[in-house]
């Protein structure tokens, strides 16, 4: 039987921080400072988010009422990161 | 890392690959326009039962049956049906293995049905004869993508193409071990083949593209061209004396198939 070959398994802790976030849709409830925003997830959660450095650095302008999409740490659902503004 | 076997170990793996061959031939003799392919199922399986030894397929990673039986444009992993019914001029892969005392023989023919096109006439004996060149590679001292290469040489200097997604292995106390065997690359490349270590050859080659995807039944393997695919594979181990073809009789000579 052929075998199908599987992608090398990543080690469990593979040391960047971002890649187990969950992502999930997100609307923006009111800007803070500090590029922070109070978003209300889809799920009616409101978390802290702040703005990814990749969208800091290209001046992704966000406001209230925009969705995004919001990556969340699993160990710690209050905050979150802000990854994309959709149009 | 890749586990060499013993001489006393190729002798069991010689007896598993031994019911593997009687198996094949019975269905080789059966395989007739109007079978169903899950037919040609049941002989395997009685097969295997004679012979006391336990069809390897069935159960792994949750596949239904103890045959693959891929006609056509399947390249691999074709689920047998009662429905499948072959027709004059179908070519069929029969892919089965086994487990005897613990260790494991594995091995395919693709056979045609009947009278069929000389082009898929081609096909079937390019394939046989990249892993016949395949199995010439078998030595100590030769590097593991040696045989890939020659089989993806062999198959695309006549017009054909080498399927990527499935790969052959290594094999002995599991069906599968390391290392993985693609049947393409550079040659030159990989670990020195070392006496004792054994290795399932099974060249896929479609008539069209490369390109193949999985139906929905998450094992049947079709091209996405629709061009015929064919697979041949044999079970060998590397010895001083060079290949030592696992699943077939040791005074058989010539072609594998």
């Amino acid at each position: 039987m052929a075998k199908t070959p599987q992608p090398e398994k990543k080690k469990a802790d593979s040391g960047n921080p971002k890649e187990d976030a969950i992502e999930v849709m997100a609307t923006v409830i009111e800007p803070l400072p500090n590029a922070m925003f109070r978003v209300q997830l889809d799920n009616k959660h409101q978390v802290l988010a702040h703005i990814s450095g990749k969208m800091r650095k290209n001046f992704i302008r966000i406001l209230a009422g925009d969705k995004v999409a919001v990556e969340l740490s699993p160990y710690d659902l209050t905050r979150g990161r802000i990854v994309y503004r959709y149009k | 890392m890749i586990v060499c076997k013993s001489a006393a170990e190729l002798e069991a793996m010689h007896r598993a690959g031994l019911v593997v061959w009687d198996v094949l031939n019975r269905l080789r003799q059966a395989v007739q326009p109007g079978l169903s392919t899950l037919d040609l199922e049941k002989i395997a399986a009685q097969g295997a039962q004679e012979h006391g030894a336990r069809p390897a397929f069935k159960g792994y990673r949750g596949y239904p049956c103890v045959l693959c039986a891929s006609i056509n444009q399947e390249v691999v992993h074709g689920i047998p049906s009662g429905a499948r019914r072959l027709k004059e001029g179908d070519i069929i892969s029969l892919d089965f293995g086994v487990e005897l005392k613990g260790y494991y023989g594995d091995a395919a023919v693709t056979l045609p049905v009947g009278k069929i096109r000389p082009e898929v006439g081609d096909l079937l004996r390019v394939t046989r004869e990249s892993l016949d060149k395949a199995i010439e590679k078998v030595r100590p001292g030769n590097r593991l993508s040696d045989i890939s290469a020659t089989v993806q040489q062999w198959v695309e200097k006549h017009g054909f193409s080498v399927v990527r997604e499935f790969v052959g292995h290594g094999i002995g106390t599991k069906m599968h071990e390391e290392p993985n065997l693609p049947n393409y690359g550079e040659p030159g490349h990989g670990p020195r083949l070392e006496e004792g270590m054994v290795f399932a050859i099974e060249p896929m080659v479609n008539a069209g593209g490369p390109e193949v995807r999985v139906l929905d039944d998450k094992w049947t393997a079709v091209t996405t061209d629709g061009s015929c695919s064919a697979h041949f594979e044999h079970t060998v181990a590397v010895t001083s004396n060079g290949p030592w073809i696992l699943t077939r009789p040791r005074e058989a000579v010539g072609a594998s198939w």
